[in-house]
């Protein structure tokens, strides 16, 4: 019983982390919160559903297709959406961002209605498998699997690549790394892509796991990501995944000892109790106001 | 070598500098002082285009490099050491310096990165640790290794010796003369007026955003005025 909550909560938790990764790369390097991020992860599912049904790719092909579709999303977002207002107020950001979220829920309920829409019959065949007294599904391996591999891949990215440093670099000391020769434009727009692409994932990933998908899914999922970004410390990339796994494996134990009609509520319960402690989050610094 | 003429910026309704014109000759130190606030960073920020000017023009090497992004500018070879150093406090002293080398792709990154450290020897023993663990004067010879890893052909100092020992300032000013006679031209930016004229071979005086004297650096360094505004007589 308890390690087949915990295998739920694992599964749940992961995507929970790779949503939560874009809020706060994104938040390191430019403080804004990108209220689109939720919605980035819908239109990544909805892109894995039209590959599978239509070009019946395996599950891999489509997580990789909704990636890649989303990553270009992202950029192409930043570029006219939050460029323009990088000096303005974080306020009239925040804002862009909530109506490019707007916009792209709407767009989705225009172009596939409002129902959910699940995967083909079959499209993956899922299996049990008993460990001990859990019964675990292979879709619960695959969903661990395919973020730990995306996490190991982003840490990869961040520690030992060169763009990967310059992201540290710019989310430390933005005009500094202007003075490194850093393009920091581009280093927004790699930002945005990465953060984009592992949203899609997550996207894909929930799709297949609840077999559902649909023009509202990323507000919830956005929001309880975002309260794992902010749980873990945002702007701290061990502290998203950290605060996702964490979110996802409480969300799983509240359910099974009863509260399930809180569900919802967990996951912003210990976020509140969290920040009354420690108001940088977990793994979070206190922010140093920046010049 | 470098131009600067009727320069002017404003930080909203406060005018930073107000037409600020001097100039900087292949293999020169010039020094730039100025008391606080007189805005000898805003010069340094605008030259790198990290603050926009709105008014003037900035000529390097006989090219207009006014309106181009900061990172175009490292590219020609302007590097800056910031105010405060401002090195990347959790990344470590060598990927500080990978940073400073941002825009090579050649492969004497490396021999150049052994002569850093043969220049900075406490830079090398603590090359795996982040960059906040270092002693002030570490991380000014840090900063320093950082920008020089551009290879520079202008490198502008922001008050090096900001914060310094006296014995760890006469360090600092002697390597710089050090780079400054291995061929890199120097923008140097201090409040420490009688050090900076001591290295220098031409100063500007700044006050309150504009060049008020300028000249010789041994003759500014005899000029009742400066001796009397900014040498402390
Ligand atoms: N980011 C900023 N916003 C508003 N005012 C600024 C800013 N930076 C500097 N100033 C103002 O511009 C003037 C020049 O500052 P600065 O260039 O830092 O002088 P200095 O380096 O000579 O001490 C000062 O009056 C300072 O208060
Ligand atoms: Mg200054």
């Amino acid at each position: 019983m308890f390690l087949q909550q915990l295998v739920n909560g694992v599964a749940l938790g992961s995507v929970y982390a790779l949503i939560a990764l874009g809020y706060t790369m994104v938040y390191g390097i430019i403080t804004l919160i990108n209220f689109a991020h939720g919605e980035i992860f819908m239109v990544g599912a909805f892109i894995g559903l039209l590959l599978v049904s239509f070009f019946k790719v395996n599950v891999f092909v489509a997580i990789l297709g909704a990636m890649i579709f989303c990553m270009i999303m992202g950029v192409i977002i930043e570029l006219i959406a939050y460029r323009a207002l990088r000096k303005s107020s974080r306020l009239s950001a925040l804002i862009s961002a909530i109506g490019v979220s707007i916009f792209l829920s709407s767009l989705a309920l225009m172009v596939f209605g409002a129902d959910a829409k699940g995967f083909p019959d079959g499209a993956f065949p899922v299996q049990q498998i008993k460990v001990g007294s859990a019964d675990i599904s292979t879709l619960q391996l695959l969903i661990i699997g395919v973020a730990a591999v995306l996490m190991m891949g982003l840490e990869f990215i961040v520690q030992k690549t060169k763009i990967g440093k310059a992201m540290r670099a710019t989310s430390e000391d933005y005009n500094t790394s202007a003075l490194m020769g850093i393009n920091v434009n581009r280093v927004i727009s790699f930002t945005f892509a990465l953060g984009s692409a592992l949203a899609a994932a997550g996207g894909v990933l929930v799709g297949v796991l609840f077999n559902a998908v649909s023009f509202n899914m990323g507000l919830m999922a956005g929001l309880k990501a975002f309260a794992a970004a902010v749980l873990g410390g945002i702007g701290s990339i061990p502290g998203a995944m950290l605060g996702g796994l964490l979110l996802g494996v409480s969300e799983v134990f509240g359910v099974a000892i009863g509260y399930s009609s809180y569900r919802d509520a967990i996951a912003f319960t210990i976020l509140v109790l969290v920040l009354l402690v420690k108001p940088t989050g977990l793994l979070g610094q206190k922010i140093t106001k920046k010049v | 070598m470098l131009k600067v003429e009727n320069v002017s910026v404003n930080y909203g309704a406060i005018k930073a500098l107000q037409n600020v014109s001097f100039q900087i000759n292949q293999g020169e130190i010039v020094a730039l002082i100025g008391a606080n606030g007189a805005g000898k960073t805003t010069i340094l920020n605008t030259i790198s285009n990290i603050v926009p000017s709105v008014a003037g023009k900035i000529t390097y090497l006989d090219k207009d490099i006014t309106k181009l992004p900061p990172h175009e500018i490292v590219k020609l070879g302007i590097s800056q050491v910031p105010e405060g150093r401002r090195v990347f406090a959790k990344m470590s002293v060598l990927e500080n310096l990978e940073m400073g080398a941002y825009t090579r792709s050649d492969n004497e990154v490396g021999s150049d990165m052994e002569k850093i450290f043969q220049r900075f020897p406490r830079l090398n023993e603590r090359k795996k640790q982040p960059a906040k663990t270092l002693s002030g004067g570490e991380q000014q010879m840090l900063a320093m290794g950082r920008a020089l890893m551009s290879r520079p052909k202008l490198l502008l100092l922001d008050e090096p010796s900001m914060g310094l020992a006296p014995m760890l300032v006469e360090q600092i000013f002697q390597i710089i003369q050090e780079i400054n006679a291995s061929g890199t031209t120097i923008l140097l930016v201090e409040q420490n007026a009688n050090m900076a004229l001591s290295i220098a071979h031409r100063a500007y005086v700044l006050e309150t955003g504009e060049v008020v004297l300028q000249g010789d650096a041994k003759e500014l360094a005899s000029n009742p005025e400066v001796r009397k505004a900014y040498l402390g007589e």
